[in-house]
């Protein structure tokens, strides 16, 4: 946990998100906020609605009942584009990489935002098109190497083993320069040296760069060393909400989620 | 007022023959969760087959009773069908379990383009013709409240009768058997089906020697009153607006959409046609099916579809 | 041992994005093309490139334009000849009602207007995909077979929809000879796919595929579906616009609304399945072999003495291609552009196995 770093305002704030399906409540009544700079994990059993309540708030699922801020601006219903250019990115669950693209073309997606040229000017290349191809090109490359990913970036990502897909998963999210980072397990199905690479990049994120992390895990162990600020969820329940150690000594988060060190 | 009647009824039977094919579709669909292009070369196919063992099999026993003549070319046109449904398992679907549903859809255009270009090399690519000793003759009914009387097919109120007995069979076999909900476990999900047991490639032979069966029904009707021709394949693509409109898992859907369909097109033609220079029979059915599309994609009948992240 | 990589460094991204970054390639890319344009024309017979040459060259443009949809953004398209057919009937009514119109700006009209028509049935594949799309398609298709019949204005007041055109020139050079007709299709050809790999290499390319491998995804990092699905569309319809236009103008010189009909649609969907999906190269590939298997299939029976009557081989043909489909779409769903690129991964490494 760094501890240099100064945690600012509130950026993102969640109040009251109630979201179902069809019957199934997945979401009722969530409200917590994230402060600029820091690292807040989301915890909770299986099925607690994490993953959901990451999918309110970068605009995959509408909630029924509740607002979202983000910098400011309230949602009722967050817009995918609108908070990606605002600079909200996210990594996936089950990955949702482009399996027909190659490494560097899938987090080259992730600079879509940022190129301007028009249809025409593509069609061309020459020119506009190619300078910006170029200058895209090396910031990919920066982030290929920050995440240590270069002996792959040619390959089909279908062909990549998990841990390495996580990364690029991770590499196309931080393409779009993100000031809010939603991770959604990073470190599901790594063994200790790849959970120990992968902290290793979230702490460089925080402290390099400044990135504010909202992280859902399982590991507690992970959990605990990196993360300021901890949320509880259970059963589409906030059942906790602040500082590792005091979430951890919590009788209503002992007893619904029996928290282990892997 | 009289005329306006007449034409419905043609297009209630235009429609009845429509949903006949579009039944096939639907079982298809619902069972295996594959659109089945090559169902319109089915009822080709089976057609051809009928018509052609009907005249081979008298020749060859030797004997000339039509009845018989029929029950027969029948009877061994529904084993070629069960046949046609065995192969397509093996050399095609089986190999293709839980790819996207867009290559099953191509894999089944192959087929369909496979049986089209067999079935006329085996049996032949002339017109021909099919008696299943349908009367021919139209009556006339209700004279006494229409001047004239209307003029009705006969043909086609037992083409209705027989596509009604057919729907009730088929709903009871999905609804009550043990083989019709292990069809719509594997509809729901190959790999899930498989791995509690259901014997997949099994039950895709099953399902889609059903869908031959009713393709045979729908060819032997349609070839009785249009005659069996290449064609027929063609109006057979018509079939699948009727189930955009029905709902691709509903047989009653089925029914209904090509009553509407076949409805549709001829009051359309008869009534909007003229002002358009006429022939709007060709595309009515799927505009209607792309409005639809966009503003109830599941159709009248059909479940909801949720795209899940 | 001829087709190695050695001594090849790149040490700007430029030249690690170039479309053929293997020298090799170039020099065969470069030898190949001046066989095309200088040697074809002076050896080939008229026969060839009337009848195979042309038609190939115009159907590898319309596939292109169909990969383009199908292949590289996912979307399913079963109404190409209609688009062809706009374009074709389009540049014809911008000729014949504009003194003066020259041949090349009138062929671009008419694939304009194919672009507007494709935009505007685009639109169902923001709300509806696979096969729902299809049969939205399948509208498209037998909607124009039914207008270019039917509505007079379209064809000039003909009545059966059937139309012709007048010899063709440019800038004053007259284009009647096979040879001539044959240059330009080829320069059509080369341009487009020109323009249409740097498209799909580019940012519009990868949106593209995005949206075919994962919509969800894509919307989060920022690409907006509606904008990469009517690019796809409108960039599609384009190019198939033009095509159907030169096949109309230079390989048909007079046609009917049957020329573009449902088989010629499922004939393009072919190619770009056979061909490779997501291809520029699969989509010549494609064409290739469908333009000239039906000759081999023809002239395969006289070659063994057989007298085969043209209507069996006609169904010959259906079930060969029917038989073809299912082959690629279970043994190699990429096409014959994957088994291209398979066999020159093995070339690199020839003759060592691995």
């Amino acid at each position: 946990m760094a501890t240099d770093r100064k945690i600012g305002d509130v950026v993102l704030d969640v109040r009251n998100i109630s979201l179902s399906f069809g019957g199934v409540k997945a979401l009722s009544d969530i409200s917590f906020d994230v402060r600029e700079h820091e690292i807040r994990a989301i915890i909770g059993p299986n099925g607690a609605g994490k993953s959901s309540m990451l999918n309110c708030i970068n605009g995959v699922y509408m909630p029924q009942e509740g607002a979202i801020s983000f910098r400011g601006r309230t949602f009722m219903h967050m817009n995918s584009r609108q908070v990606a250019e605002m600079g909200l990115a996210r990594t996936f669950q089950n990955l949702a990489l482009f399996k027909g693209m190659s490494v560097l073309d899938n987090i080259m997606t992730g600079r879509n935002l940022k190129m301007k040229c028009n249809l025409f000017q593509q069609a061309i290349r020459w020119g506009a098109a190619e300078r910006e191809e170029c200058a895209q090109r090396e910031q990919v490359e920066r982030i290929i190497d920050f995440l240590e990913i270069q002996p792959y970036r040619k390959t089909p990502v279908g062909r990549l083993s998990y841990g390495l897909q996580k990364r690029v998963d991770l590499g196309r999210a931080l393409a779009m320069e993100p000031s809010l980072l939603l991770l959604d397990e990073p470190m599901a199905g790594m063994n200790v040296e790849e959970k120990q690479d992968m902290s290793r990049f979230i702490l460089d994120l925080n402290d390099e760069f400044g990135t504010t992390i909202v992280l859902i895990e399982h590991d507690m162990g992970v959990v605990m060393d990196i993360s300021d600020r901890v949320v509880v969820l259970d059963y589409g329940r906030k059942i906790g909400d602040g500082a590792p150690d005091e979430v951890r000594l919590d009788p209503d988060v002992i007893s619904a989620y029996l928290g282990t060190t892997h | 007022m009289g005329f306006f009647l007449e034409t419905l009824f043609g297009g209630l039977m235009s429609g009845m023959l429509y949903s006949l094919v579009a039944l096939g579709f639907v079982l298809i669909y619902k069972a295996s969760g594959v659109f089945n292009f090559a169902q319109g070369a089915m009822v080709l196919f089976a057609a051809l087959a009928m018509a052609r063992f009907y005249e081979w099999i008298p020749h060859l026993l030797g004997f000339d009773n039509k009845v018989l003549a029929n029950l027969l070319a029948f009877g061994a046109a529904v084993l070629v069908m069960i046949a046609v449904a065995w192969l397509i398992e093996r050399l095609c679907l089986r190999h293709l379990v839980n790819q996207e549903h867009i290559t099953l859809l191509m894999a089944t255009l192959g087929v369909s383009y496979f049986l089209e270009g067999f079935g006329q090399v085996l049996f032949g690519s002339d017109i021909y013709k099919i008696d299943i000793g349908m009367p021919k003759d139209p009556v006339i009914v209700l004279e006494r409240v229409f001047q004239g009387g209307l003029l009705i097919n006969q043909e086609d109120l037992y083409a209705a009768a027989i596509a009604a007995a057919l729907v009730f069979a088929l709903t009871l076999f999905f609804q009550k058997t043990a083989t019709g909900r292990a069809l719509r476990a594997v509809a729901d999900d190959h790999q899930a089906a498989q791995s509690i047991g259901i014997p997949l490639g099994r039950i895709w032979i099953i399902v889609w020697s059903v869908a031959g069966f009713v393709a045979l029904v729908a060819g032997a009707i349609w070839g009785s009153k249009l005659g069996v021709q290449f064609s027929l394949s063609l109006v057979a693509l018509k079939a699948l607006p009727v189930v955009i409109l029905g709902g691709l898992t509903s047989v009653p859907g089925a029914i209904i959409g090509g009553l509407i369909i076949g409805v549709g097109e001829k009051l359309s033609e008869i009534y909007i046609g003229p002002m358009f220079g006429g022939g709007i029979e060709i595309w009515f059915a799927y505009v209607l099916a792309l409005v639809f599309l966009l503003v109830r994609p599941q159709g009248l009948f059909g479940e909801k579809i949720i795209d899940r992240v | 041992m001829l087709y190695r990589e050695n001594g090849q460094f790149k040490s700007t991204y430029r030249a690690d994005q170039q479309i053929f970054p293997i020298l090799q390639d170039r020099i065969a890319i470069g030898l190949f093309l001046f066989a095309a344009f200088a040697v074809v024309p002076m050896l080939a017979s008229e026969y060839l490139l009337r009848a195979i040459l042309v038609p190939f060259l115009i159907l590898s443009l319309a596939a292109l334009g169909l990969n383009i949809l199908v292949g590289y953004c996912g979307q399913i398209s079963l109404g190409t000849g209609a688009f062809m057919a706009i374009g074709a009937y389009a540049a014809y009514n911008f000729e014949v009602r504009i003194p003066g119109m020259p041949l090349l700006v009138a062929l671009l009209l008419g694939g304009a207007c194919s672009t507007a028509v494709g935009v505007l049935f685009g639109i169902p594949s923001l709300r509806i995909k696979g096969l729902y799309l299809a049969v939205a398609t399948l509208a498209a298709q037998f909607f124009t077979d039914w207008a270019f019949l039917r509505i007079r204005w379209f064809t000039n007041d003909s009545s059966s929809g059937s139309v012709s055109v007048a010899s063709l020139d440019i800038f004053g050079l007259a284009i009647d000879s096979p040879a001539r007709k044959y240059l330009l299709c080829l320069a059509f050809l080369v341009v487009f796919a020109l323009l249409a790999k740097n498209l799909v290499r580019g940012a519009i390319g990868r949106e593209w595929m995005a949206i075919r491998d994962m919509d969800v995804a894509a919307a989060v990092i920022g690409i907006r579906p509606v904008y990469a699905k009517l690019t796809a569309f409108a960039v599609s319809s384009f190019i198939v616009g033009v095509a159907g236009a030169l096949w109309g103008f230079v390989h048909l010189g007079s046609w009917e609304p049957a020329a573009f009909n449902i088989d010629r649609s499922f004939q393009l969907l072919f190619m770009v399945i056979i061909g490779g999906m997501g291809s520029i190269m699969g989509s010549f590939f494609g064409a290739a072999f469908i333009v000239v298997l039906p000759v081999i299939l023809d002239a395969l029976p006289r070659w063994f003495g057989l007298n085969v009557d043209t209507a069996l081989s006609a169904h010959l043909t259906y079930m060969i291609f029917g038989a073809l489909i299912v082959f690629f779409l279970i043994v190699e769903p990429h096409g014959m552009a994957r088994l291209w690129s398979t066999g020159k991964e093995k070339l690199r490494l020839w003759p060592f196995p691995h």
